[in-house]
């Protein structure tokens, strides 16, 4: 009985310790960096060269935030995640945001706790076949083995995508993306399924690209976002309008180049967008010169996207939908003011 | 006796030489009978076919230094490891006073070399042994004497490796030979303690005990408050290691004869001396062979860490093949640290050999 009671109070004492937890920026701005969830192994996205340094889009999307909150883009911290420890890792408060390509669904935004901030990249499922399978459409993939991934969506759409299009399918299920590849490309597999983005960089890794083609069909939506913890407003903004800031700079034209020119700029959008007319850095709770600030440090949108996966990369992906909405693609930024 | 017989002068006749030397040893181990020729034959050609192309992928073909472009040979791309050395073997280290670790495996190196003679097995080494182990604590972690602090999270590689195995096999022994004994006592509740501890964790595999420490056991800590990830797999490993010492060690307790108990006794022994002078130093020594192969089991399975995303030896290499220019040349890198993991291990049963030898008094 004695020990009943005690565990109740332990409970108590842990649910109001849980309610008396403060907002996350002021958490990360008493500890001094943010602690950040990554990939890890996701070359382009997020990734560690072999310095050591932290690479990628993702990892680019962060070190914005950084600049918004500390005016430095290094205060932070990463914390490589698998795709099975990526939800629990920032539910429990381990990592304050999750930058680690991952895709926006229901579930996760509603039933996981998670709030997910703008997204950073469109990506699609597709496929990546051998020429010599003389398959020309995704359709006639009936009865093919398919190396893909575990744990993914990207496992959940290509079962999808052949049971509504009638066609049976024998998955080859390999845990790590190095070793997917090499089953691929010595013949384990007849086609392999993976994110539009990945797939062109597992083409030119291959023995022999020209030998292999990437199917035109894209059979799912990946629109790929941060996220952070549910019910965190006011964190939440700071991390979408930081990754809007890299967009709203490309819209302008500011790049990290010609940003302290922009300064002078007589344009009233620029001007409010930069900080020279003051309101919206203390609308977030940042400075207000945060996004100058993001723009010299980290650049916009489109120099992020060439230094990591453009196509002098070697993933060499085309902006397609990641193009801003005035080129034809889905990037949009709501104004700053 | 040989000096008598060239005294006095006998002809000592050689034997023939195709029966000593090289051939005489081929003779006699490889072409002895029909049989043994053909067998000597067939394993001579599957040799042939396959340590040849091997020898000649591995060191002919292959490509060593740092950013050689491999993609234009045949033969094994050693740059991959030339190259990311770096990242491989001390993952985010900074790696401008890379010299830190190196400094502190070579201290842990030296010492165990210096602990595999018992010659050196006295107060004096056990002294060091703590010195150098906060010594080694201070190289890597930094912030005193003006060292550059340096965050537990960035240790990976071969320190997270040994890090994890060093403390944890040290740590797992003595809490397994405590529930080994918890289990042999009379005292009820020790002993269902005992029994339901080594019980539920010996029929969990480690992975889902890696996964408990990563993905649940955080939920239940209040928000704000965390625990550091390689801390938790690190209790993990002592965990799940202390389970299975233990039922190694019960073991050892079982197999000594009842007459060491009741001798014991009989000399006005109580519980603890019993143990520590008379059981434990027996029951131990039988039970070096079945230990060793846990700890180098336990060993080995630190790489599992790197199913819930920490920088161990094996997740830093797959972290290096999965950057575009080095996909494809995992064979290289899995055996670079497939040997580094063999070197260990080796180290760990050819000193548990030794250890038994000397140990052995023909009881």
């Amino acid at each position: 009985m004695k020990f009943t009671k005690f565990v109740i109070v332990c409970l108590t004492v842990l649910m109001f310790a849980a309610v008396s937890f403060a907002g996350t920026l002021e958490d990360v701005k008493a500890k001094g960096y943010i602690q950040v969830g990554v990939n890890g192994s996701v070359f382009g996205f997020g990734k560690a060269d072999d310095k050591g340094v932290w690479k990628g889009l993702d990892v680019d999307c962060a070190r914005a935030l950084s600049v918004a909150v500390f005016g430095s883009p290094d205060k932070l911290k990463f914390t490589p995640l698998t795709a099975k420890t990526r939800f629990t890792a920032l539910q429990s408060g381990e990592i304050d945001v999750l930058f680690r390509n991952c895709t926006q669904t229901l579930s996760r935004d509603s039933a996981l706790g998670l709030d997910f901030c703008v997204v950073n990249y469109y990506d699609g499922q597709g496929f990546l076949i051998n020429k010599k399978l003389g398959v020309k459409s995704a359709k006639e993939l009936d009865g093919a083995t398919v190396c893909v991934l575990p744990g993914t969506t990207t496992e959940l759409n290509v079962a999808d995508y052949f049971r509504t299009n009638g066609m049976k399918m024998n998955p080859v299920v390999i845990e790590n993306t190095a070793e997917l590849n090499k089953a691929f490309f010595a013949g384990r597999c007849d086609c392999l399924t993976s994110d539009a983005s990945q797939l062109a960089g597992q083409r030119a890794v291959a023995p022999n690209p020209a030998d292999y083609m990437i199917l035109p069909e894209i059979i799912s939506k990946e629109p790929l976002a941060p996220a952070v913890r549910h019910g965190d407003n006011k964190w939440k903004d700071i991390v979408n309008y930081s990754v809007l800031t890299l967009i709203n700079a490309e819209e302008f034209g500011i790049t990290s180049k010609n940003v302290d020119k922009m300064l002078k700029s007589t344009n009233p959008k620029i001007k409010r967008f930069l900080g020279v007319t003051k309101g919206n850095g203390k609308a977030l709770g940042l400075d207000e010169d945060f996004a100058y600030k993001i723009i010299k440090m980290v650049g916009n949108y489109g120099e992020i996207f060439e230094r990591n996966v453009g196509v002098n990369t070697q993933l060499g992906i085309e902006r397609g939908l990641n193009a801003l909405w005035t080129d034809g693609g889905l990037m949009y930024s709501p104004p700053f003011k | 006796m040989e000096s008598n017989l060239k005294n006095e002068n006998k002809i000592i006749i050689k034997p023939p030489r195709s029966s000593v030397g090289i051939l005489g040893w081929v003779r006699e181990n490889l072409f002895s009978s029909p049989f043994n020729t053909v067998l000597t034959l067939i394993i001579a050609t599957i040799l042939w076919f396959s340590i040849i192309p091997f020898l000649q992928w591995a060191f002919i073909d292959s490509c060593w230094l740092p950013d050689s472009n491999c993609r234009e040979t045949n033969g094994a791309c050693w740059s991959v490891i030339s190259s990311n050395y770096k990242i491989i073997l001390f993952g985010f280290y900074p790696q401008n006073i890379l010299w830190r670790p190196i400094t502190a495996i070579i201290l842990l190196v030296s010492l165990l070399i210096i602990s595999r003679n018992r010659n050196y097995w006295n107060k004096i080494l056990g002294y060091s042994w703590i010195i150098s182990l906060v010594i080694m604590g201070i190289l890597l972690k930094g912030g005193i004497f003006g060292l550059e602090p340096v965050d537990i999270e960035k240790w990976g590689g071969i320190i997270l490796t040994l890090l994890l195995s060093v403390f944890g096999l040290t740590a797992a022994y003595p809490l397994g030979i405590l529930l080994a004994l918890g289990r042999q006592s009379k005292m009820p509740v020790i002993k269902t303690f005992s029994v339901f501890y080594i019980e539920l964790i010996r029929g969990v595999p480690l992975i889902s005990l890696l996964f408990m420490s990563s993905v649940v056991f955080p939920l239940f800590l209040p928000e704000g408050v965390s625990i550091n990830g390689i801390l938790r797999a690190q209790v993990a490993i002592i965990i799940f290691t202390a389970a299975y010492i233990a039922e190694v060690v019960r073991g050892g307790l079982q197999g000594m004869n009842k007459g060491q108990f009741e001798a014991a006794d009989s000399l006005g022994l109580n519980y603890s001396k019993t143990m520590r002078l008379i059981i434990l130093p027996q029951a131990l020594k039988i039970v070096i062979p079945p230990s060793v192969s846990v700890l180098i089991s336990a060993f080995k399975d630190t790489s599992l860490v790197v199913i819930i995303g920490l920088y161990d030896l094996l997740k830093t290499t797959q972290s290096t093949l999965s950057e575009p220019k080095w996909m494809g040349f995992s064979a290289e890198a899995y055996i670079f640290i497939a040997i580094i993991y063999f070197v260990c291990c080796f180290f760990m049963s050819n000193y548990s050999r030794k250890l038994e030898k000397e140990l052995d008094t023909g009881l």
